[in-house]
């Protein structure tokens, strides 16, 4: 039996208005989950290309659950997305050729070469740049939230993990901590059902991972992670209430990882059938019928956007490839902060 | 000025700055009501209030990636660890997040972290360590390890100015034993500078922490003019000070409570030896833990930390090469 709340599809266009979505919030979701997608398939061409040095990630069936959560987002908020949740970063604003930038290692790439991949974040947009150690970022967005807290700001930190990073103990005494003092942080987890090629039943044994939130004394939430408006209205539900001081939620957005865990693994361990069950769920596509069945999405706007994005992509890939090699004589910059680093706006 | 103990000293400093600064907070187990095991933190509470000083579930992990949350959204955290052997609780937030963050995210992360290190009471193998060259090692973090009220005081300010994480190592064996004149104003002590503890012509003590006074009472045991160079931080460390102290004596001893492989005090003989070499009359001499964890029975503990007798022995061998 699950002890966490099974949440809700997303309902009729009435419904996703009082949620306080408008019509051109409606149709930014499904830009921003098509250059979500659009930007990891360039990366493919990228990597196929040689142009990507070491590995390469995407978070192909994730889109609808990074996007739905950094659209429930306020500007001040703060996150800490992980390799899966690219549509965080494209939905805060970064533009996708410093993204490819990053991929390649080039010198405009949001940490300029010396990180690889989605190792990357613009603080700027309220995002914190992501460790391997996954799990490691949850006690971060909770030392975010007592920041919040202690000088009695109305902001709210959204932590991500998938279902892998649950495991270790920095997911526990992120929580724990976040519980006790009822800080305003929302806890994502991604269960995209493999952690690397690790299935769910070596992972844990309760039944749902949002059932885990009880025993931190806060609320957990089972949600559809394909369908974009039922994980907005989740996540904006649990961002507010941490807001207006009711404390952490666990929100668990159930995805399948669509690809291998990077580009060197085929995957060949998770079954086809279930690749293409999944598939039937893709989230961009279910959105779009969506938009189409509630929200008479008209040809106009479609070829609008999907030429949009096109254009977006195409240009940011040659912006991308023209960015210089970072310059060796960079290299030791920025080991020591110094006291001018200080003089953001987070830190005066 | 006044007299004030080693840990009143920390104590002093890291108030004075917490009424200057409300951005200035502390977490760690048991630091409020109880004002930290060692009291270091006593008082605090019922002056700043339980959200600047939070008391904190039993959780390394969440003290030090709180820290570094709270201190990239505009705090300045001091963190106790309860004994610096449970920092390798801590280490994944402190090597893989907080040493990086500024080198490949350009955020940095002004965190202090404090570390009752050090033995010689029967702390046994996890009260009593000194883990300072493991984090020496790490590029991104600074460690400090004082050892005299004055610069206690002076480097916890200096810690918590610094736009960097900074360890601030302080001896337990310091704690009330070691009494000396503290300014009373705020001063900062410059984070990499060393301090001649000890003037001297014919062979030159490389130390820190609470190895400055053994170096002390040996140096009064042997019949030679003993230089005692205290270095104060060890990361960044004041390369110059040591290289001018060999260059003056010709004989130097590198004394540390840490084991000796991989100690720092490798660093240090190493870059004695490269950049010194001619001017150097013996080789250099490390003298150091040996290479094992913590004892807990007296006598071999007393066999485990360098003891006034060692350095007089190996002052000795020094003298007379």
């Amino acid at each position: 039996m699950s002890i966490a709340r099974v949440a809700e599809p997303s309902g009729s266009l009435q419904e996703v208005k009082e949620w306080g979505l408008d019509r051109e919030d409606l149709l930014q979701i499904y830009r921003n989950m098509l250059i979500t997608r659009g930007v990891e398939e360039r990366g493919h061409i990228l990597y196929r290309q040689g142009k990507i040095p070491g590995s390469f990630y995407t978070g192909r069936g994730n889109e609808a659950s990074s996007v739905g959560v950094a659209m429930a987002m306020g500007t001040d908020d703060v996150g800490t997305p992980l390799h899966r949740d690219m549509g965080v970063h494209i939905t805060r604003g970064v533009e996708p050729w410093r993204i490819l930038a990053q991929y390649m290692g080039r010198a405009d790439g949001p940490t300029h070469g010396k990180d690889g991949n989605v190792h990357m974040a613009d603080m700027n947009l309220g995002l914190v740049a992501m460790v391997s150690h996954l799990p490691a970022m949850l006690p971060v967005a909770v030392g975010c939230a007592l920041a919040f807290r202690i000088r009695e700001e109305r902001r709210v930190a959204v932590a991500w993990s998938g279902e892998g990073a649950m495991a270790r103990g920095d997911a526990h005494e992120g929580m724990n901590f976040a519980g006790v003092r009822q800080l305003p942080v929302v806890f994502i987890c991604d269960n995209n059902q493999w952690a690397y090629s690790t299935p769910t039943h070596l992972e844990y044994a309760v039944e749902h991972l949002a059932d885990r939130a009880a025993a931190y004394g806060f609320e957990g939430v089972v949600v559809d992670g394909t369908d974009v408006l039922a994980v907005y209205r989740e996540a904006k539900r649990a961002i507010e209430k941490a807001r207006e001081g009711g404390g952490p939620t666990l929100i668990e957005n159930q995805t399948l990882r669509m690809e291998g865990h990077a580009v060197h693994d085929d995957a060949f361990y998770v079954p086809k059938e279930l690749f293409e069950r999944w598939a039937e769920r893709d989230p961009i596509e279910r959105y779009r019928t969506w938009l189409l069945d509630n929200a008479d999405l008209t040809d106009e706007e479609e070829d609008e956007i999907t030429g949009y994005v096109k254009k977006l992509l195409n240009d940011s890939l040659q912006r991308a490839d023209e960015s210089p090699q970072p310059d060796p004589s960079t290299l030791l910059d920025g080991v020591y902060a110094t006291p001018e680093d200080l003089d953001t706006p987070h830190h005066k | 000025m006044s007299e004030k103990t080693y840990l009143q000293a920390i104590s002093d400093g890291l108030r004075e700055e917490m009424r200057r600064d409300k951005r200035v907070f502390v977490l760690g187990e048991d630091v409020g009501v109880y004002g930290g095991a060692f009291k270091v933190t006593l008082g605090f509470q019922e002056e700043f209030g339980p959200w600047r000083v939070l008391d904190m579930p039993l959780s390394e992990t969440a003290i030090m990636g709180g820290a570094t949350g709270a201190a990239m959204m505009g705090l300045r955290p001091v963190a106790e660890m309860q004994f610096a052997d449970f920092v390798s609780c801590a280490w994944d937030h402190l090597v893989t997040v907080a040493a990086k963050q500024r080198w490949r995210a350009g955020t940095p992360v002004p965190i202090v972290l404090r570390l009752p290190s050090g033995g010689g009471f029967s702390g046994g193998p996890f009260h009593s360590q000194n883990p300072e060259s493991s984090f020496a090692h790490i590029p991104g973090l600074k460690c400090v390890c004082p050892a005299t009220p004055e610069d206690a005081k002076g480097l916890i300010t200096a810690a918590i100015e610094d736009p960097n994480p900074v360890l601030f190592f302080e001896h337990k064996h310091l704690y009330r034993r070691i009494k000396g004149e503290v300014p009373d104003e705020r001063y900062v002590t410059p984070i990499g500078k060393a301090r001649i503890h000890a003037e001297g012509e014919d062979v030159t003590v490389i130390t820190w922490g609470a190895m400055v006074y053994t170096a002390e009472e040996a140096a009064k045991a042997v019949d030679a003019s003993v230089e005692i160079v205290d270095l104060r931080t060890i990361m960044p460390w004041d390369k110059q000070a040591v290289l001018d102290s060999a260059r003056k004596t010709s004989k130097v001893l590198v004394l540390h409570e840490d084991t000796r492989t991989g100690g720092f005090g490798g660093e240090i003989a190493a870059t004695i030896a490269e950049e010194a070499f001619e001017d150097l009359d013996a080789p250099v001499r490390r003298l150091a833990a040996p290479d094992c964890p913590v004892p807990f029975s007296p006598v071999l503990e007393k066999a485990y930390i360098p003891q006034v007798d060692d350095v007089v022995r190996a002052l000795k061998e020094l003298i007379e090469y």
